[in-house]
Parts: structure tokens; sequence; C-alpha cells
């Protein structure tokens, strides 16, 4: 019999295969997806946001001004009198409505105050540890420093911009740290459901089955008025972390479970078991690796959802409470129709979230299609 | 050594394991006695757009399919049979688009009813037309690939059989239930009164192929179309099915394009035979010139890679080198030179053979036996 | 009926007692009672009270008996249909609870018919022209609606309703049907102003759905079935109706399942903020003021409406897919 074949020396020729890791595809797959690159630069900035807000912040959070009280968002411009000028705030000066003796804020255009970067200001440490007052902007001249408020004051006069810097850390956080224990709290029980099967799987299954029915928010709210109003703000922040992560594993489980059991009824690792690999082995080397993208996808997803939870119950004020500083918290302060009116940019947090979930839901979004090797 | 397969009793030639029976010696009916041919596909291109580049999936095929003939198409996966199917009932779905050539159907050889000769060029009319879906289904209809995905598991098959009559022809509905029972015994569905009533996934794989082959005959089609019908089923009811669709066609005397990548099953049902290569047409003929005589390299490839009665036991069967190209980058030339152990240097990797000479009972499209360059 | 239906109202009646236990544990959670916590707001206020007659109160709504002896007596008047009296309101839970429930069950299903209204048709649309200017339009749209928390978008529309137009969308009635009793011109009333909350609900929920709608039609239009409905010679759009858009959507019916409490939960948001005289504000109160037995009789009441909204789309499942039907008999 011979070969219908190419001659040997042709064979030679071949280039090696060259195998890519897994997680290098679904990289390159993830690149590929534009908007989702785009998502992940705002991820991290809001990341940046998070870690390091006294940085970007250009006053104090908590000091109170109540002569300073509502003043519009005064914006950064870089149109003076149709020119292009380098970066400036106008100038604010309050009127008292004779009438209506409320504070009128008009803006000043002949006052322009210039916008510096890496501006000295109120002293804090960095992360913690390093003291500095270098701030990424500040207003006015080095020698002269003023206050300004690009995106307005609220009731009590405290500068927006500056909160909201504050409340990214609260408001990630706890939904970084709320999706973790519900990770770990699902990997665990999905793991143990799908990987054993049986009655295990069953109970697991029920309960999640009875925890999906509960209405969550009343469940939460419940929960978080049981919490004593006199605990310090950690111990706030760590019990409502518990609480919505709670009610929150069981997607995440389900989502595990899944591809457990699908994965176990896969051919690799059905040739895995043929070839005397052990149990550990199999899951740990062969089941892991081929879904701990769509873990990382899922969880990606599940960050958002969990800080719409805070922000849902802050916002009735049974999450967060003054004076820590949340989104949540932040649009309290804009809880009725009378407030919104008087002061719309209150609403400001509530763009914030809305940004956020949406860059964190196309991100993840995009990497959970990146990591399935058959969506393409 | 190459074996050119023996006849053998080509009636009972068993398929099983692939093992080829050679081709039963029929009279290839109505030859070439004047009569037109009931389809004529000419120089048909059906490419598909994509971001990154465009796939000729099918480049160039000519063939012709006399009335009550089978024309048996063959080719490895990927070479173009199924979407010259498509193309053919106008089913290629975007970004797939017929760039060029024709097909000509002729239902009435003769004729007689039809104005104007009775030609209709399929290329031409429009993708969801009236025309076109008269055509489909009531003049030319498919018998798919797949049975058990065939049919819609949330209608029973007597609705969708029944459906397939209604569109067709002017029938109550109990009137065209009965005659879907009617042919649903005829493919041989035992009690097909209670079959009628049941859901596609409540069948076992070989009667879920018969009901798909009765829905294709419930409105006497002129042409059956094929496309790899007995893949999904198991070797015995694969041999059932395929005398059960040559009694079928001889009894109504319709024609059928039979696609299949299995060389065996073409000696069984086809009288002529196309040999497809990377959505081109290598060579064609009557099934025993094919079988006994073949020129093209590749046929003669596909050849030695089958089993027959002949073949040595445990030696392994030659396979043809190297591995289909990527359909983004076909090689110039002819698209087989680069597995060819026949290719002229200079030549084959250079310029593209025509399928000559045109008048041929077995053209072929191969520098061997001529010259003639495509498109020149 | 079906087996798989009659299991699952057998549970019920297991999950009544689950979900009662869930609930009273919830309300008990909180340190100290309803009366230390009406004793500091009296306090707050100003006025303080007898400790004598704190005891007597609390002799008399049961609060100096053991936990379990609170438990029993509460689900015992409960299963009697004695929803209890509000502590704070002093007034029978039920006449509380009555009217605000029916709201909340007119205005949830009203947000879920006004979901699968508009999300089963955009998902189809989107299928069918998948990549077209519309359907990127959409799934913009979509991640959007999905981002918005309730609230913010019932704060908005509030706004701009009451900026450019100078009406106050709030509540439910106009005033003057506020008390009046049940007529035709108040259910009217009704209607003209539940649109704007039902569309708030809502929105959130239809970005989901038509998500999910679209991916299984997508799914669905791709296998063997559709094809081979086209090769019968069958009309494009009647055959996306009739085959796959038939399968898409029977999953969408089990939505239900997480959908209907996800609604009661975002309606208890969007009521606080609209006024709404729902139940939502009504239990926010109930916490806060640790009026227990009224809080742990509208959890109790949540929980089973959700578990029954699982059911019925159960029951609408076994209806539309009959695989599920033959499997389980």
């Amino acid at each position: 019999m011979t070969d219908v074949a190419l001659p040997a020396a042709d064979r030679a020729k071949e280039p090696s295969v060259y195998v890519t890791p897994a997680w290098k595809l679904t990289w390159l797959r993830f690149t590929k997806h534009k908007l989702g690159v785009v998502c992940l630069w705002i991820v991290v900035l809001i990341g940046l946001m998070a870690i390091m807000p006294e940085f970007f912040s250009v006053a104090d959070p908590n000091v109170t001004a109540a002569r300073l009280a509502y003043i519009p968002p005064q914006g950064v411009r870089i149109f003076h009198d149709g020119h292009l000028t380098r970066p400036f705030v106008y100038g604010v000066e309050g009127q008292r409505n004779q009438r209506t003796l409320k504070m009128e804020w008009v803006q000043d255009t002949d006052v322009r105050l210039p916008v510096r970067l890496f501006a000295r200001g109120y002293a804090y440490k960095l992360f913690g540890i390093i003291p500095t007052d270098r701030h990424l902007i500040g207003f006015g001249t080095a020698d002269q420093p003023v206050t300004a408020n690009i995106l307005g004051t609220d009731r009590l006069g405290r500068d927006q911009w500056s909160r909201l810097m504050y409340g990214t850390r609260i408001s990630l956080s706890i939904g970084l740290v709320a999706v973790l224990i519900s990770t770990v709290l699902g990997i665990v029980l999905g793991g143990i459901s799908g990987y054993l099967g049986g009655w295990v799987d069953n109970l697991i299954q029920r309960l999640i089955d009875l925890l999906q029915a509960i209405p969550a928010i009343p469940v939460w709210l419940a929960l978080s008025a049981a919490l004593p109003r006199t605990w310090p703000v950690t111990w706030v922040y760590l019990a409502i972390t518990v609480i919505l992560a709670l009610l929150g594993w069981t997607r995440l489980a389900r989502e595990v479970r899944g591809r457990f059991l699908s994965l176990r009824e896969e051919d690799f690792v059905t040739a895995a078991r043929l070839v005397g690999a052990s149990q550990s082995r199999i899951i740990f080397s062969h089941m892991v690796p081929s879904f701990a993208s769509h873990i990382i996808a899922a969880v990606t997803l599940a960050v958002p959802l969990m800080i719409l939870n805070e922000t849902f119950l802050s916002f009735l004020g049974l999450g967060m409470r003054p004076p820590a500083i949340s989104w949540g918290v932040m649009l309290q302060e804009a809880q009725n129709l009378q407030s919104v009116v008087n002061a719309p940019w209150l609403l400001i947090p509530g763009v914030f979230v809305i940004i956020t979930v949406l860059a964190l839901n196309i991100l993840g979004d995009g990497l959970r299609d990146a990591a399935d090797p058959y969506s393409h | 050594m190459p074996q050119t397969p023996t006849a053998t009793d080509g009636q009972t030639a068993s398929v099983a394991g692939g093992a080829l029976g050679a081709p039963e010696r029929r009279a290839a009916p109505a030859a070439r006695d004047g009569t037109p041919p009931l389809l004529s596909v000419r120089d048909l291109k059906t490419y598909f757009e994509l971001d990154d580049g465009t796939v000729k999936a099918v480049d160039g095929v000519s063939f012709d399919v006399m009335p009550g003939e089978v024309l048996g198409i063959v080719g490895e996966s990927g070479c173009g049979k199924s979407i010259t199917m498509k193309s053919i009932l106008r089913l290629v779905a975007k970004p797939g688009r017929i760039v060029g050539g024709q097909i000509l159907y002729r239902p009435d050889p003769h004729g007689r009813a039809g104005g104007s000769g009775g030609e209709i060029d399929l290329t031409k009319l429009r993708k969801d037309g009236r025309r076109i879906r008269n055509i489909r289904g009531g003049e030319i209809a498919l018998i798919p690939q797949e049975p058990m995905a065939s049919f819609s598991p949330l209608h029973t098959i007597g609705e969708q059989i029944v459906e397939a009559i209604r569109l067709h022809q002017d029938v109550s509905k109990s009137e065209a239930r009965a005659m879907a029972i009617e042919r649903l015994r005829e493919v041989g569905v035992p009690s097909p009164e209670q079959r009628v009533d049941a859901y596609s996934w409540q069948l076992s794989g070989g009667l879920r192929q018969r009901a798909i082959i009765a829905m294709a005959l419930s409105c006497h089609p002129k042409l059956l179309v094929a496309d790899e019908p007995t893949t999904a089923i198991d070797v015995t009811t694969q041999a059932q099915v395929l005398s059960l669709l040559r009694d079928l066609q001889a009894e109504h005397g319709s024609s059928i394009i039979f696609i299949t990548h299995d060389l065996g099953v073409i000696a069984q049902v086809a009288d002529r035979v196309v040999v497809m290569y990377l959505g081109r047409v290598m060579e064609r003929g009557p099934v025993d010139d094919i079988f006994h005589a073949p020129k093209h390299p590749y046929t003669k490839a596909l050849l030695r890679s089958v089993p027959s009665m002949d073949t040595e036991p445990r030696v392994a069967l030659p396979t043809i080198e190297g591995s289909i190209p990527h359909p983004l980058h076909k090689p110039t030339g002819c698209p087989f030179h680069p597995r060819c152990p026949e290719a002229i240097p200079g030549l084959c990797d250079v310029k593209v053979p025509a399928l000559r000479p045109k008048e041929s009972e077995q053209p072929v499209a191969c520098f061997l036996y001529h010259r003639e360059v495509e498109g020149e | 009926m079906h087996w798989f239906i009659i299991k699952r109202l057998l549970l019920l009646p297991f999950l009544l007692l689950i979900f009662s236990i869930v609930s009273f544990a919830l309300i008990q959670a909180p340190p100290g009672d309803f009366l230390t916590s009406y004793v500091a707001e009296l306090a707050a206020g100003g006025t303080s009270i007898d400790q004598v007659e704190i005891e007597a109160l609390r002799a008399r709504y049961g609060l100096d008996q053991p936990i379990y002896v609170q438990y029993g007596r509460w689900v015992g008047n409960l299963l009697r249909g004695d929803l209890g009296i509000s502590l704070e309101w002093r007034r029978p839970n039920s006449e509380l609870i009555g009217e605000r429930l029916v709201l909340t069950l007119v205005l949830t299903t009203f947000s879920l018919l006004f979901t699968w209204a508009v999300a089963i048709p955009i998902g189809i649309f989107s299928a069918t022209r998948q990549y077209s200017l519309l359907d990127y339009l959409f799934t913009i749209l979509n991640y959007i609606g999905l981002a918005t928390p309730n609230f913010m978008l019932a704060l908005v529309l509030m706004w701009v309703a009451f900026d450019k137009f100078g009406v106050t969308v709030t509540g439910l009635f106009s005033p003057q049907f506020l008390d009046a009793p049940w007529s035709w011109a108040r259910v009217g009333d009704l209607m003209s102003h539940i649109w704007l909350p039902m569309i708030v609900l809502g929105v959130a929920g239809t970005a989901q759905i038509a998500r999910v709608v679209r991916a299984n039609l997508l799914d669905e239009l791709s296998k063997p079935y559709t094809e081979m409905a086209r090769a019968k010679g069958l009309p494009e759009w009647r055959l996306v109706i009739k085959y796959p858009t038939r399968v898409a959507i029977a999953p969408v019916v089990s939505t239900l399942g997480w959908y209907f409490p996800q609604l009661l939960s975002g309606g208890l948001v969007v009521s606080v903020v609209m006024s709404l005289p729902t139940i939502g504000p009504l239990l926010l109160r109930a916490l806060v003021g640790q009026d227990m037995y009224l809080a742990g009789t509208i959890i109790l009441i949540f929980c089973m409406l959700a578990v029954l909204g699982a059911l019925v789309s159960d029951i609408l499942l076994v209806v539309l897919d009959p695989r599920i039907k033959l499997e389980s008999a």
C-alpha cells in the first residue's frame, strides 16, 4: 500500500504546532471586542478611584458648610468667549433671594479659576500610609488655591465630586466583597452539588430553589433593619456584604453546577478518567481550568448586581448609613421629587451607578463570549 | 497498490463498515436521448463575505440532473456540496450569496404546460418570494441531514406533514391528514394512524428518517435533494433507508440529488456521480466509469481510501495526505495540487484546469488529460 | 392534572411552614421589640410613658412570652385567617394590607404584561435582524435598561414631567379618588395613573427578557427544523413565528419564576419613590418601627406570592412544551 502522499521532504516543512494556553486565547478573543476593551478601561479607572479616592477628590467629603449648600455644578470648561483655553472653572456668587430667602447661585463669567494638575490640597494618607497633600486637580493658582465644586454641593454644602470619589470605594468594594463571599459559597456548594450528585445535589438544589423564590429586597430590608443602629460603620459594612451574599450565591452555584455536570460528560474528562488520572487531578487540572474563565465572567456579571442592590438598600435608608459615604447613601438626598426639582445634580451619583454597572455588564458579557471556545 | 473495486452483487452490497460495494449496472435513465435535463447547474458561484475575507464555498460548479436519475455528489466535508444543495433550494443564509451562474429548472421537459419552454432560472427568483416558495417543498424537496433536529419538538410530525401538504395542494385539513397517513404508510412507518400524532422525539432514528422522507414526498416533488440523509443513523437502518429511497424513486419517477461523503452509499444509489473538492467539480461521469476508470488523482485517492472486499485485512488503508486547506487560504491553481501526487510543478500551482471535454460523458478538471485553463 | 404539578402543590404547605419560620425569625432578629422602639420614639418626641403601662402593653401583645409561644400564636392566628394587629397603627393588619395588596398585585401584573408585550417582539426582531442597526440600538437600550436602578428612572421621569409639563406624577389615584370606595370611575383613575410606575418597574425586566428571547431564538433559528420548514416553502415570517419562536418563548414563561419575585422587590422601591399606596412603603415603615407582626405577615405574603408565581410558570411551561408533559407522565 502506498500513500497518496506528499513527498516526505515536504512534510518536514510543516510548522510545528504551537499550543496557545486557553486564557491567552480567551484574552485574544476578548480584545477583538472593542466596546469590551473600552469598558475594561472604564472599570480600571473606577477601580483607581476606589483605591485612592483622596487623590481624586478636591475637598474633604465630610466637611459641611451650610452656607455653601446646593451650589449647582460648576463644570470644567475649555472654551471662553469662543476660544479654546486651558481648562478652567467659572466662579460662582451666592445671592439671597429677598422674597424666598433662598440662596441662589449665579455663575460669574468674569472669574476664571484655572484647573491645575497635581495641586496641593488638604492633607491625607495615600493608601492609609503615605502622608501627602497632592490631589489630581486643584483650582486657582498655586499661591491662591480656591475651592470649586465641579459637580455642585449637597444639602450640607459638601462637595459632590469628592463625596462621589469616596462613595466609589464603598459601593465598588461592597459589590466585590459580597460577590467574593457568594463566589466561595457558590463554588463550594455548586461544586459539591454538581460533582457528588445524588441526594446532596437534590438538597442543595431545593435550597437554591427556595432562596431564589424569595423576593430579595424585602428580606434584605428585614435583615438590615435588624442591624443595631449603634453599630460602627465597619460592622454595618461587613454585615451588609454578608446579607447581600446570603441570597446572592445561588446564581453562581447554579452556574458552577451546570459546568460541572456538562464537563463530567465531556470526552476529555472521560479520557482523563480512562487513562487513570486521579480524582483530584481530574478536577483541578482538567475541569477547573476549563471553567475558570466562565467563573470570572460570571463574577464580573454578578458585581454590578450587587452594586445595584447596595444602592437600593442604602437609598431606602436600610443599607449603609451616614457618615459612611456610598452612592446609595448619596442618592438618599434625592429621595423625593422636591429635592430633585430643587437640585437635580443630586442625581449625579446615579449616573455613576449606571456607568459602572453598564461597563461591568458589557465587560462581563465580553469575557463570557470570549471564554466560550464554541462561540466563534 | 491502488485497488479498483471489483463488481459484487450490487443489489445486496453491504455498506456496513463503509465496505464498498461496486455500483450496480443500471441503464442510465433518459441518457442522451434528447430529453433536456430536469435541472442544470451552470457555473454556480456561492460566496460568503466574512470579515476576514471571502470564502468561495461554491466556485463555478456545473452539472445536470436528468429526469428520473439519481445524481450523487461526493466530496470531503467542506467541499461545498451542502452549499450547492442550499443554493438550489435558495436557502443560503447571510453572509452567503449566489454571486454568479445559473440554476435552470425545467419542471416540464416537453414544454407542454409551461409557456416559455418551462425553464426557470432559480438564481433569478426572489429569495423569499412566492415563486421559489412554491417550488420549494412542492417540486424540489429536501431530505435533511439530521432527522432528529429537522422536526420541531413542539409540533407532532402529523401537523408538520399536513402543513407541507396544505402549502402546495388545495385540500382540507382532514384530507391532508389522510394523505399524511398514506405517505407514512408508504415509507414503511408501522401503524401510521397513531404515529401521525407522535412527536419526533418519540420515534426511533430510523422511523424519524422515514417520517422526514414521507414529508419530503408529501407533494410528489420532481426532484429530491438528499443531504447526507444516512449519516446520522446506524448502518442497518441506513441500508433500509437507501433501498426505500430507491424504491420510492422508481415508483414516482422523481430525480434525486444525493449528497454524501460516503462512496459506498454513492455506489449503491447513484446513476451518475459528481466529485467535488474545495467548491469545484473535479470530475463527473456515470457511476461505473467513476468507480472503474477514475481519471482525476483526487477521485483515485478517494477510492483508494475506501476499504473494499479485496482490501487485504489488517493493513492500514491509504489516506489522502495533508488536510483540506483553510477556506480563506485556498491554494492558487488547481485546488488539489498541494495534496496531489501527480501535480505538475509550474502548471498545476499556477493555473486552474477547466472541466473538459465539455461534451464528454466523463469530463475532468485536470491538466494530466488536457491543457484547457478555466475561464479561457 | 399532571403529577409534576400535583407534587408542586403538595409542597406548598411545607413551603408555608418554612417561610413562616423565616419571616418570624427575621422580625425577631432586631434587638428589643416594638415597645422598646416605641418608647425610644416617644422619648425622642419629648414625651415619656409609664413603665407600668409599657408592661401592660407588653403583656397584652404577648411580647413577654417565650419566642416559640409568640410564633405559635402568630401562625395559629394566620391559619384561622387572622393576620393579627398592627402594633403601631393599632388596627387589624388585614385592614392595612387589604387594598394595598390588591394594588401591589395589579401593578405587578401590569408590569409583567408590559414586559412580555415589549420584550418578546424586541427579542424576535433583534434575532431575525441580527447585526442590523435596530438590533444594535436595542442591545444598547437593553444594557442601559439593565444598568438603571428603577428608582433613578422614576425620579428622572417625575422630574421631567414636573419640570417640562408641570404635572406631579406620584401616587396611583387623583386626590378625589384617594379614599373613595371602588367604582368604575376609580378604576379608570387608577388606569390613568398606573402606566408610569408600570413602565418604570418593567424596564429592567424588559431588558433581561428581550436578551433571553433574542439568544434563545438565535439558537433555534440555526436549528435544522427551521431550515426544514423553509425548505417546505413556508413564508419566512409565518415559519419564524410558528416554529423557532414557539420553541424560544417556552423558556421565557419559566422566567416568571425569578421575574415575579424581582417585580415584587422592585415595586417596593418604586412605590417608596413614587408614593404609591402599595404594600412596599407599609413594609418599610413596619420594619423601621419594628411593627413585627405587620412586617412578618407582609414578608410571608411576599414569599407566598413569589412561590405562587413560580407555580403558575411551571403550569404554563407544561402547557407550552409537550416534552415535559410526556416525560413526567
